[in-house]
């Protein structure tokens, strides 16, 4: 990791495309983000799905992210409704997953003989999702730059195998990397391109927007509609019998049931943001978005990607 | 003899966890290798952020052979006796020993258990250990099974004597051990081969590792009090963060850095906090002003720049940090100076503090009523008590308290002063929490007692209102330690006040048997608050069986007189001679069914020592009266025990049960007299012994 030159990325996009060749390079399928509004990447099914089971699996991605509540109308120099996370998911976890990491801060332009890395206990758990994993938040000369966490239950399953799961908080990460104080000064493109775009000229707007849609304007009346249906329907789907009467075949729904799951996670948080759920009925939300979370695992751990075998079961 | 040298290393392990793991290696695997038979002559452990590390010296190199002898039938047996005895011992009958003895000849079986070489016995027990290790919270990782704190990468096992190091064989799933480790993380990559104690601590420093977390916690203190002291500064001394950042780096660097001049005017408790709690920095205040004005930071490695990066780095997450805190304290400030608080009041309103004992709010009106009811008792104001109960939570909505629930108080204190109240009232804002712990400061202003003591008493007879009381090791609300709270605000302010009347005016109408329950606890909490002061349960069962035993202060004053008293000679001979006189009348009385308690007459007393007696217990009951009167207990106390010569005195002198029955019933009222006396002073039948 010594001796070679290190070289500068230019802009927010560089660092998202050296993430992507770099995790490429060690094996990993690119995904793409899921196309559903999410709280953080982990609610990506290629991560809480895929991390049950016993099929080996190693994805990466980037996912835009969603938490209402933070919305601070694009001035706050740190904070945003709206930002990005760079996801990777490895099961079995490789023995080496710290080296691959430290990998990655380098192929980013962190000259690891110039900074400080260090592995800070930092245990992971989202109620929700009924999950949690031990291992570190990652700082870097003092700024959190990532969470590394060892899965050890998803949806109420232990994970078996292990998987070894890395967030790179992708704003942040950047601005330290560039050196900007405000995410909103920052390069989104090459700054030298013929049309030099910055992080607020693709975001200052939406993040106005969102901002005073969460807080005022999203009509609660309908949101807490939607939730109650987000999760009829998914208890619908899951309510099927796993073989189809049309096709024949065995085919449980677990993911057309997990977006239900995910919409309802995303509206419970909107519902927080307008300020509409007490201290005591937040609890209770939050256990039935979990309920529905632990549907989804139990449906999934029945399917071939979730390492249901049909041999095995004849 | 062999010194053995373990290192299990694995990712990093929790700061917090590190000493506590390192003890447990070497207590787990020093019983496992002591029960087999191998002693050794010391141990030592250590632990880095990335390994715990165990060095025994002078192992046995075999655990000792163990002989047995058993005895067997005799040679002439019958056959099934000797084919028993051969089962059992598991030997042939060649194997066994004819002796003679005084009834023939006997078989005997020597068993032998050989020595086992110390690797089969430490490969074992290091096995069971790693498997077994009583980490708070362990995890799985990859494919296996195996659970340890983090994944456990690698194990080093070695006993080395003058011939050299080898090598103790041993597998845990999958996990070799071997005569190799690795230095630091990035200053010294890749592994090398130890082959003892000293030339592994040797060759970790070379490679940028100091292992004892002691010797590293010495070098960051040394060299920040040097770095501060160079600029004429000097270090915040914070022992939990001292020991916290040396379990977070293998190879300490020291670096000071500047706080921003936008930040130096945030009060210091704010900056020290927010460097604490989410940078782990030490705080480096200005000796003259007592004012922060820089920062230690300790990095983990050293680097071309000197620091320089890594320092800048640092620099600028401390401003975005400092920036969040400098916008909560400023947007305070303004609610503060220029609404004097009132939003935050208004929104605790909203905030539920039980769901069977309603709002924050609901429950500040009941601690400003009960403050105004105990106010007097603590020579506190009432209107400014009143103020300062409805005062002091508002700190709890506002922002900068949000971010960092531990300046809960403090922050208070703070706005208080900025919206001009008075000076009584901002510090009751800060000082009502305590105290906290038992050796936490006690209030001592009156205001601040007071509404401390409001506060205490309204969670305590709140929660006993609903039947939330502790049991066993839960305590969710600590409410064991506001009781003790409540006895040491009591007893540092000397405060005489009936609980049982502050319990009824505290507004949550306990029926009269929850409230004696709740006595009963405060009493409980008083028996373990004065043991550690050195007071006898007993001597305080004889305090709580007189009146008035629902005022904590006056309590404790009898106790200690009595525990004073019965630390004299005089004190521990009444008791003798009391319960003696105690326990004849009792007798009398269950015999004759009457209670004598017609007073004695001392025309009928025979003896010197009885007049004598009366004489003394004459003199005495006034005496002890008028000390109770004003509480003086050592008084009465000293009154009661000068009793002791006469009533020694009259029973050496006297028979109580006399043939007379007019001079038996006399002095047995007599008796009753020294009972009565004494029992107005403390209940000395509790007394033991």
């Amino acid at each position: 990791m010594t001796g070679q030159s290190i070289d500068k990325p230019k802009s927010f996009q560089e660092i998202i495309l050296r993430l992507q060749s770099y995790w490429a390079s060690q094996g990993c399928a690119i995904m793409q983000p899921y196309d559903m509004e999410v709280g953080a990447g982990t609610f990506h099914p290629a991560t809480t799905l895929r991390s049950l089971g016993s099929n080996a699996w190693a994805a990466a991605y980037v996912q835009p992210s969603r938490r209402p509540t933070d919305g601070r109308y694009g001035e706050n120099p740190n904070r945003l409704q709206h930002y990005y996370q760079y996801q990777v998911l490895i099961k079995p976890s490789p023995a080496n997953l710290q080296e691959l990491y430290l990998g990655s801060l380098q192929a980013i332009g962190i000259d690891m003989e110039l900074h400080d890395i260090r592995f800070v206990e930092d245990d992971w758990e989202s109620p929700t999702l009924g999950a949690w994993g031990l291992g570190w938040e990652v700082w870097c000369d003092g700024m959190e730059v990532s969470q590394f966490t060892y899965f050890q239950q998803v949806g109420g399953h232990d994970c078996k195998p292990v998987s070894g799961e890395l967030t790179y908080g992708l704003e942040r990460l950047a601005m330290y990397v560039l050196g900007i104080d405000h995410v909103m000064d920052m390069p989104f493109n090459d700054p030298s391109a013929a049309i030099a775009l910055k992080y607020g000229d693709v975001f200052r707007q939406t993040e106005q927007e969102y901002s005073r849609f969460n807080f005022d304007t999203a009509n609660t009346e309908v949101l807490l509609k939607h939730f109650e249906e987000a999760e009829a329907e998914c208890e619908a789907i899951l309510s099927q019998p796993h073989d189809d009467p049309k096709t024949g075949k065995r085919i449980i729904m677990a993911h057309p049931a997990y977006d239900q799951c995910i919409k309802a996670s995303h509206i419970f948080n909107l519902l927080d943001a307008r300020g509409v759920i007490s201290v005591t009925e937040r609890q209770a939300y939050i256990g039935r978005v979990r309920a529905l979370a632990k549907q989804c695992a139990d449906a999934f751990v029945q399917t071939e990607a979730g390492g249901w075998q049909p041999e095995a079961a004849e | 003899m062999p010194d053995l040298l373990i290192e299990l290393f694995s990712e990093e392990i929790p700061a917090r966890m590190q000493a506590r793991a390192a003890e447990d290696l070497k207590k787990l695997v020093t019983d496992g290798l002591v029960d087999a038979g191998l002693t050794y002559a010391g141990a030592a452990a250590f632990h880095t952020p990335r390994r715990l590390t165990l060095t025994l010296s002078d192992l046995l190199a075999n655990s000792p052979t163990l002989r047995e002898e058993r005895k067997g039938p005799r040679v002439d047996a019958p056959e099934k006796a000797v084919e028993g005895f051969l089962r059992s011992t598991g030997l042939t009958r060649d194997q066994l020993e004819e002796r003679d003895e005084k009834k023939g000849k006997v078989f005997y079986a020597v068993i032998e258990k050989p020595g086992r070489p110390a690797e089969e016995i430490i490969a074992e027990v290091l096995d069971r250990t790693i498997r077994n290790f009583p980490w708070p919270k362990s995890m799985r990782w990859g494919a296996g099974s195996l659970r340890w704190v983090r994944p456990l990468h690698s194990i080093l096992c070695i006993l080395s004597d003058e011939a050299g190091a080898r090598v103790v064989p041993l597998e845990v799933e999958g996990i070799v051990s071997s005569n190799t480790t690795e230095g630091h993380r990035f200053m010294a990559p890749g592994r090398f081969v130890v082959s003892s104690f000293d030339d592994y601590a040797a060759q970790l420093k070379r490679r940028f590792v100091v292992l004892d977390a002691a010797e590293r916690a010495d070098a960051i203190w040394q060299e920040a009090t040097n770095q501060a002291f160079a600029c004429g500064l000097e270090v915040v001394e914070d022992r939990g963060l001292l020991a916290e950042v040396s379990g977070l780096v293998e190879w300490p660097v020291v670096l000071m850095g500047e706080i921003g001049a936008d930040f130096l005017g945030l009060p210091p408790e704010v900056l020290q906090t927010s460097m604490k709690e989410h940078q782990k920095f030490f705080s480096v205040k200005n000796p003259k002003t007592g004012r922060i004005e820089r920062f230690i930071t300790v990095a983990n490695r050293e680097t071309r720049d000197n620091g320089a990066t890594i320092l800048a780095g640092n620099q600028k997450v401390l401003s975005a940090r400092l920036s969040d805190a400098k916008f909560f304290w400023e947007n305070d400030l303004r609610v503060a100076r220029a609404q004097k608080m009132q939003p935050w009041i208004d929104q605790l309103s909203n905030v539920t503090f039980h769901a069977k004992l309603g709002s924050q709010a609901a429950r500040i009106d009941r601690i400003a009523a009960l403050a105004r009811v105990i106010a007097p008792a603590l020579g506190a104001n009432a209107d400014l008590a009143e103020q300062a109960a409805r005062t002091a939570k508002a700190d709890l909505s506002s922002e900068m308290v949000y971010e960092f629930p531990e300046l809960q108080g403090l922050m208070g204190r703070y706005y208080a002063e900025a919206a001009g109240l008075p000076a009584e009232v901002a510090l009751a804002c800060q000082e009502h929490y305590s105290p906290l712990g038992p050796t936490d400061d006690v209030p001592t202003a009156a205001v601040s007692a007071t509404v401390a003591l409001a506060d205490k008493l309204d969670t305590l007879t709140g929660f006993w209102a609903i039947d939330e009381k502790p049991t066993g090791s839960k305590d969710p609300f600590a409410l064991r330690r506001a009781a003790l709270g409540v006895i040491r605000l009591l007893l540092v302010n000397d405060v005489t006040a009936p609980l049982t009347g502050i319990f009824a005016g505290a507004g949550h109408d306990l029926a009269p048997e929850v409230s004696a329950d709740l006595l009963s606890f405060f009493h409980d909490r008083l028996k373990v608050h004065l043991r550690d002061e050195g007071i006898r349960h007993d001597v305080i069962d004889a305090c709580l069986a007189m009146e008035a035993n629902d005022d904590i202060t006056l309590l404790v004053k009898r106790a200690r007189a009595l525990s004073e008293t019965l630390a004299t000679d005089d004190g521990t001979n009444l008791v003798q001679g009391f319960k003696r006189a105690n326990n004849i009348l009792t007798q009398a009385e269950e015999k004759d069914g009457v209670a004598y308690e017609f007073g004695a007459d001392r025309k009928f007393a025979e003896d010197a020592a009885e007049t004598a007696l009366f004489d003394a217990l004459e003199a005495a009951g006034p005496k002890i009266a008028a000390a109770l009167e004003t509480q003086d207990f050592a008084t009465a106390m000293a009154a009661m025990a000068a009793l002791r010569a006469p009533i020694d005195a009259f029973f050496e002198a006297v028979q109580v049960n006399a043939e007379n029955e007019i001079v038996r019933r006399n002095r047995l009222n007599l008796l009753s007299t020294i009972r009565s006396t004494v029992l107005k002073v403390a209940d000395l039948t509790k007394i033991e012994g």
